[in-house]
């Protein structure tokens, strides 16, 4: 049972991580608050066990580099991971209006 | 009933081709992992149906793929492969010190016994081994912090291990550019075996640790002789790596990258000649494959059903390859997404694809 304080986040991942976790659309993970970078990556990887290190370093807990996140029409990609989302997002995101998005960057073929 | 199942990974997903012991009409399955770099699939000698593929890409790093069912089927295995306490420096490409960076497994070599016993060759350079079907990685750390190891630095694709030959206990590493290693003990120590390659490009032709070896290939029977496509150089030791002899001979350029060894004529060897280091490309737009059957020095060109003209594709390290049936089967891939096969050891080659991304890797089973 999701404890109260533990938010539901909708996550659109990108195709290649869709489909080493095996699902299709976006997934529910349950993210303890305050919402952070950090707590939505960790309850990813709890929920999809594969996808460590395919988001951020697994030695480091970098971010890496060609990976983004995006919500709200916001990049936060470069926002402290231990920061709570702004207040505008984590309301939309909690109310469950808007996804977090983790995106695979524009770059190269 | 006989099949030949050759495993081939490209710059853009892995597939698998199979046929008969004919090996004139072939099946491809994929592409598996779309989209994705695959450096090298490799099947476990002690199960045919294990297979163990490295899937990377600069977006989202490194995975290991197993199969247990030859390729059919594929669940993500582990990929946590970090460098054991702090990883120390090497040398940059400008000189400078550079701390080790984990980029990519180039080469998986499963145990000749043990199907869940396989070890992999990272970028940079280091040996990684999984006793548990390639699910949990440890490092063997006596490599990469060999007293030479400060001072190795990269070749132009990278620092990277990309050879493993596994002989009970000893085992053989090759890296670029720092050369060869042997261990006698499981892995657990190691030490250069490389007198008597000679390379321009570093200040001490002779040193004993800076060479770029491409590729090391040994037949089973016989575990001292070993054969090495080099930079420049095609070379050969006969006593376990601790001195090599040039076999180039007669070779149009001895610069390449792969080298394979026949598995029923111990001194029957082939390469693939490239232009040089700044012409990945085959001499005269003419893709040959070049056999000796006296182990080097002697070679004739093969050249039956391989195009003679306007071909400008490379063969990488890994992408030749040899099965054993009684008339062998010889492999390899291009950056030109062909893959082709002799079913006569060289004599005669057609083409099993001719479209497929950029072939990295090649290895063939028979099952």
């Amino acid at each position: 049972m999701t404890p109260a304080s533990d938010v539901e986040v909708r996550v659109v991942l990108p195709a290649h991580l869709r489909n080493l976790a095996g699902v299709r659309g976006e997934v529910l993970v349950s993210v303890p608050a305050p919402l952070t970078q950090r707590a939505v990556v960790d309850a990813i990887e709890a929920r999809f066990p594969m996808l460590g290190g395919t988001i951020r370093d697994r030695r480091t807990g970098k971010r890496r580099a060609f990976v983004r996140f995006y919500a709200c029409e916001q990049d936060l990609s470069n926002e402290p991971p231990d920061a709570p989302l702004p207040d505008a997002v984590a309301a939309a995101i909690t109310a469950g209006t808007e996804p977090f998005l983790v995106v695979g960057a524009m770059a190269g073929g | 009933m006989t099949q030949v199942r050759v495993l081939a990974g490209t710059r853009k997903g892995a597939f698998v081709l199979t046929a008969d012991g004919r090996r004139d009409k072939w099946s491809v399955s994929g592409p598996h992992f779309g989209g994705w770099e695959i450096y090298h699939m490799k099947a476990s000698p002690a199960d045919p149906n294990r297979l163990y593929a490295s899937q990377n890409t600069g977006w989202f790093g490194q995975l290991l793929q197993r199969s247990d069912d030859g390729g059919v089927t594929w669940q993500p295995a582990g990929n946590d492969f970090s460098y054991v306490g702090d990883p120390g420096t090497h040398l940059w490409y400008d000189g400078t010190p550079r701390p080790w960076e984990f980029k990519r497994i180039w080469h998986l070599e499963p145990s000749l016994t043990d199907p869940d016993v396989v070890y992999a060759g990272a970028e940079d350079a280091a040996l990684f081994k999984s006793d548990d079907g390639g699910v949990t990685w440890r490092e063997l750390t006596g490599l990469r912090l060999h007293e030479s190891a400060p001072g190795w630095a990269p070749g132009a694709g990278g620092m990277c291990l990309h050879t493993i030959i596994l002989q009970e206990s000893r085992m053989f590493v090759a890296i670029s550019a720092a050369g060869t290693f042997r261990s006698d003990d499981f892995g657990e120590t190691w030490r250069p075996v490389n007198h008597g390659l000679h390379s321009e490009g570093i200040p001490d032709s002779g040193a004993e640790v800076g060479h770029c070896v491409h590729h090391v290939e040994a037949h089973p029977a016989r575990p001292d002789t070993l054969f090495m496509q080099k930079h420049w150089d095609v070379m050969r030791s006969d006593d376990g790596g601790l001195s090599w002899t040039e076999v180039s001979g007669n070779l149009p350029t001895d610069f390449g990258f792969p080298i394979a060894v026949h598995p029923h004529e111990p001194e029957t060897i082939y390469v693939v000649p490239i232009t040089s280091d700044s012409l990945h490309y085959p001499p005269d737009g003419q893709l040959r494959v070049w056999r000796s059957r006296s182990g080097g020095n002697e070679w004739e060109p093969l050249t039956r059903g391989l195009p003679q003209q306007d071909c400008y594709v490379n063969v990488y390290r890994d992408a030749m390859a040899m099965d054993s049936l009684d008339s062998a089967g010889l492999y390899f891939g291009t950056t030109g997404g062909q893959v082709y096969v002799s079913p006569d050891s060289g004599d005669s080659w057609a083409p099993i694809v001719r479209d497929l991304p950029a072939v990295l890797s090649v290895e063939v089973q028979v099952v």
